[in-house]
This record gives C-alpha cells, sequence and structure tokens, in this order.
C-alpha cells in the first residue's frame, strides 16, 4: 500500500502574486505530499473541479489580492454543491485577522499569513490527515 | 449507489476515487470488476523531453479529438522526487483551457519511484478510464530526457515530441525514437532550428526497414498558438484507420497484452523473492561467506534460483 497525502494548491483570481503558492508547493513537494500546483488566474469553478478529479485531500489557496473574503466562501459553496465537503480548505496570504475569524467559523480549517515558517505549515497539514 | 455503480455512469468522483484506489493498491478486486467493460477506447501517448510542450499539446489537440461528441481522458506523469518521496504535479497549468470541459477527465499521477516515464500503475489507470466511457485516453509522460519505451507498450498511437532546442540530444536518441514513434512532432516550430530538425529527422528516417508499412509522419507544430494542431488530430486518426483497416490493431494490442503479463510477472517474482523466497538467515551465512572469498556471488545466486523453481540446474 502506498497511501500519499495529495492537495492542490490554487491560485483563483486575477492575483499575479504566485511567490508564496510556489513556495508552499516546493516546501509541500519536499514534506513528501504530492501536491498539485494549477497555475495562475483560476476560476472557483476549475479548481474545485481539479480538486475533485484529482481525489486530493487538501484544498489550499493562496490569495493576496484582497479578495479573500468572496473567494473562500465561494470554493466551500462547490464543494458543498458537488458533495466533495470531504475536501479540507485552508489557505494564506494577505488576510486580515478579523476576516481569518470570520473565515474559520465559515469552514475553512486554518489560515497562515507571511512570515509563517513552512515546517509548520507542513506539520499543520500532517497533523490533521489520517 | 455503490461506488462502482456510480463510476460505470461516468459519475467523476466516483471516477477520481477508483482511480485513487487502484493507484493506492487498496482494492485489488477493483480492477477485476471494471476489466470487463475495457478495450472500446483508444490510447495516445505522448512522450519527449521535459519543457517540449507536450502538456500544451494536448491542451490544444483535446479540442479536436472531443468533436462528434467524444469524451477524453488524460492521465499526465511526472517524476516523484527520490528523496522526499513527494511531488510536483504541473502539468494541468497548461491545461486550463481543459478544466471545465463536461466530457474531458484529467489525472495527474507521480511517478512514486518506478523508472522509465511512466509510473508503475499508470497503464492500470488508463484502463480505468477505459472502463470509464473515455473514447480517448490520452497518456502524457514524465519526459526524462530519453526515450520512454514503456509508454509505446500501452498506446495505440504514440506521439513523440522534439523541438528545436533538443539539438544533439537527439542524436543518441535517433534509434529509439525510430523504435517507439508512430507520429513525430517538431513543436515550437516558432523556433529557429525547426525546419533543420525536420529535415535531419527525414534523414535519419530514410533508413529505415523498408518492409513496415507505417512511414513516420514528422509534423510542425506551434502548440500556444494552435498551429498544426488540426493536421496532427487527422494524423492521429489516419493512424488508428490505418491499424484498423490493416487488422494491426488486434495483433499490437495482443502482443501488448503479452507484455504486460511478462511485465507483471516480473513484478511479482520481486516481491515474493524479497518477502518469501530467500531465506534471510541462510544467506546471511552465504554472504559471509563470500565476503570471504570461500563462495561466489554468482554461485549463491544460483543456489538460490534453483531452489526457487526446485530445479537441479539454471
Ligand atoms: C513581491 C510582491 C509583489 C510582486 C509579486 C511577484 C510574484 N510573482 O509573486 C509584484 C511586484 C509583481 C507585485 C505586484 C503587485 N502587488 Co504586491 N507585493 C509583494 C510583496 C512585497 C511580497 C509578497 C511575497 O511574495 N511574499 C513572499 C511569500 C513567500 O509570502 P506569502 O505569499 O505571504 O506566503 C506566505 C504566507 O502568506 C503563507 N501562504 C501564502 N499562500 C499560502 C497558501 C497555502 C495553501 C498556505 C498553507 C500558506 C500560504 O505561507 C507563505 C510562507 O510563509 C507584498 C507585501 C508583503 N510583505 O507581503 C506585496 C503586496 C501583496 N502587493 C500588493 C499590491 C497592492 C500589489 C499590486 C496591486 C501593486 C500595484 N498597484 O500594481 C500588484 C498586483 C499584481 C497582480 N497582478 O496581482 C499589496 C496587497 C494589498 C492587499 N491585498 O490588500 C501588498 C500586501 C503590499 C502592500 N502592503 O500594499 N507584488
Ligand atoms: N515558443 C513556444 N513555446 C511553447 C510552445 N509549446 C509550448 N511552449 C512553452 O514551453 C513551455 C513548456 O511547455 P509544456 O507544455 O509544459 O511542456 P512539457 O514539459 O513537455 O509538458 C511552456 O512555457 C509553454 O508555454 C510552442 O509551440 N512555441
Ligand atoms: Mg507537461
Amino acid at each position: 500500500m502506498n497511501k500519499k497525502i495529495r492537495i492542490l494548491i490554487g491560485k483563483p483570481g486575477l492575483d499575479g502574486h504566485d511567490r508564496g503558492a510556489k513556495v508552499i508547493a516546493a516546501a509541500l513537494r519536499d514534506a513528501g505530499f504530492e501536491v498539485i500546483y494549477t497555475g495562475l488566474h483560476q476560476l472557483s469553478e476549475s479548481i474545485v473541479e481539479a480538486a475533485i478529479q484529482e481525489d486530493v485531500d487538501i484544498i489550499g489557496l493562496s490569495i493576496l489580492s484582497g479578495a479573500h473574503m468572496t473567494i473562500f466562501p465561494k470554493i466551500l459553496e462547490l464543494l458543498k454543491q458537488k458533495n466533495a465537503e470531504h475536501i479540507i480548505v485552508i489557505g494564506g496570504g494577505i488576510i486580515p485577522e478579523e476576516d481569518i475569524k470570520k473565515l474559520l467559523k465559515m469552514g475553512v480549517k486554518r489560515i497562515f499569513t507571511p512570515g509563517a515558517p513552512t515546517n509548520d505549515i507542513v506539520d499543520y497539514i500532517k497533523s490533521i490527515i489520517r | 449507489m455503490e461506488l462502482l455503480q456510480r463510476f460505470l455512469k461516468g459519475d467523476k468522483p466516483a471516477i477520481a476515487r477508483v482511480i485513487t484506489k487502484i493507484e493506492n493498491g487498496t482494492d485489488p478486486k477493483l480492477l477485476e470488476e471494471i476489466f470487463p467493460h475495457t478495450g472500446n477506447a483508444y490510447f495516445i501517448g505522448i512522450t519527449g523531453p521535459p519543457g517540449a510542450g507536450k502538456s500544451s499539446l494536448v491542451n490544444a489537440i483535446v479540442p479536436k479529438l472531443l468533436e462528434n461528441n467524444k469524451k477524453v481522458g488524460i492521465i499526465a506523469v511526472d517524476p516523484t522526487s527520490p528523496f522526499s518521496g513527494g511531488a510536483l504535479l504541473g502539468d494541468r497549468i497548461r491545461m486550463n483551457d481543459l478544466a471545465l470541459n463536461e466530457n474531458v477527465f484529467i489525472r495527474s499521477m507521480a511517478t512514486r519511484g518506478s523508472l522509465g516515464g511512466l509510473a508503475s500503475k499508470t497503464k492500470d489507470i488508463a484502463l480505468v478510464l477505459d472502463a470509464a466511457g473515455f473514447d480517448y485516453v490520452l497518456i502524457e509522460t514524465v519526459g526524462v530526457g530519453q526515450i520512454e519505451l514503456d509508454i509505446a507498450q500501452v498506446c495505440d498511437t504514440t506521439v513523440v515530441v522534439l523541438v528545436p532546442e533538443s539539438g544533439d540530444a537527439i542524436q543518441a536518441m535517433k534509434a529509439g525514437i525510430l523504435e517507439v514513434a508512430d507520429i513525430l512532432v517538431v513543436n515550437k516550430g516558432d523556433r529557429s532550428g525547426a525546419d533543420r530538425l525536420i529535415l535531419e529527422m527525414k534523414f535519419a528516417f530514410e533508413l529505415r526497414d523498408e518492409k513496415i508499412n507505417w512511414q513516420i509522419p514528422i509534423l510542425k507544430t506551434v502548440a500556444i498558438e494552435n498551429q498544426g494542431i488540426e493536421k496532427l488530430a487527422s494524423t492521429v486518426k489516419f493512424h488508428k484507420e490505418y491499424l484498423e483497416r490493416s487488422g494491426e490493431i488486434e495483433i499490437e494490442r495482443k502482443n501488448k497484452l503479452v507484455l504486460r503479463v511478462n511485465e507483471l510477472i516480473e513484478e511479482k517474482i520481486k516481491t515474493h523473492l524479497h518477502n518469501y523466497i530467500i531465506d534471510q538467515k541462510q544467506l546471511k551465512k552465504m554472504i559471509d561467506k563470500a565476503y570471504e572469498r570461500k563462495i561466489t556471488p554468482h554461485y549463491i545466486t544460483d543456489e538460490i534460483v534453483k531452489k526457487m523453481f526446485l530445479k537441479k540446474e539454471v
């Protein structure tokens, strides 16, 4: 048996800041995960559809554009519509503290902000899967 | 509804889950259950060096294959890091035009340690997509630089993609290309050197055995500008018709089954060998003797293999 944690890293919307997403994707690969990176400028629909076809355990969204309060709820809603609520949603980027609180209430599992050590992110993911 | 029933109806989450189970080897019976539903898809392989534009070509050609209400399944293989066991699967970046198409299913796979351009489970996953009702199954290989023979052992049509930049590396690959390619594509036709490469490959192909009926077409494409794609799609379809008309498809597919069985035998034997057959205690004793130069590694090998097959000589 050969189970691997699979995670999709998504860059939704017009946000062109992809350094964080790439850093996270590489760190997760180096931690032994299978990381699907779909590139910049993704529709929420594409991200959710890709996550389903790839049968990932987690979707990780990187949002530095300020659009987090529309995109996260949309992704959660689409997952619900498609019966894929078993997929955990986490994220990171430029997201103010008060918004983080609201997002966690909506069902986002965890948000990381600038400066978060990648080791902590890896450990966190390992702790919530299996 | 039962997973298998949803799967056979073409339900995407179910297809995705079946793939995961087969990839992880968690449900050995599953393949038995889906196998009777296979044999209808046409398998197309896309191979070539990293960065040649394989994913971009897939993105461009799939809309042509979807014509007449067809469905296309795609498997994109990327390497697993030998150090961490993790993988960065990035082929979807170039396949954005397909992401939301109802008749397309894309699955990224990591090699998980196998060599040769495919993951060891890729062939089984191709069967999964076949059973799920896709008319075409496209497989994009890793692109390790060398020509990957593996792909030709699964696919009905193998497309080898080269680019002007591959230059010198191609010299070493020519023999391999001849062996696997049904169609040769020179992509990045917008770059200088493309025409020269086409000419070079034409000369190389002239030296081929004349008895072979299929002349490998050499096509120029610019994947990111959709140039030459129509022609590539029609050439793939033409090759399919050729195989069907000549009856070669049956011969080829039976050959592939033979190769697959051989490969599975090897895999099985290897695991059994290490798990059961070799008596580790006895092996250790023999190794000690070999270390003292009393017996050779060859002798040890013969002893083990003789025992395995219950033979007096090997
Ligand atoms: C570099 C940078 C750019 C580069 C981006 C290069 C690139 N390809 O990424 C360039 C110069 C192109 C750029 C452009 C712009 N930028 Co800029 N940029 C930055 C800057 C200075 C650093 C971002 C960065 O790369 N950080 C390094 C990475 C590693 O950190 P990170 O992304 O935050 O990721 C960490 C965590 O957030 C978390 N994380 C992030 N994603 C994810 C995902 C998951 C799944 C997980 C688990 C964790 C996680 O983990 C990472 C590691 O700790 C920030 C300011 C800042 N200090 O953040 C502004 C900033 C993000 N930019 C900003 C702006 C406004 C812009 C522009 C609109 C400017 C303009 N008017 O033109 C443009 C927009 C471009 C576009 N198309 O989107 C604002 C955003 C304001 C907001 N959201 O409210 C910022 C905050 C600057 C500011 N203080 O005003 N920018
Ligand atoms: N100039 C040019 N670039 C191309 C062409 N096809 C693909 N590319 C670019 O080549 C890079 C690698 O392409 P990709 O499809 O990922 O290659 P793969 O590794 O073989 O799958 C990308 O930046 C593409 O945009 C082409 O025909 N011309
Ligand atoms: Mg690729």
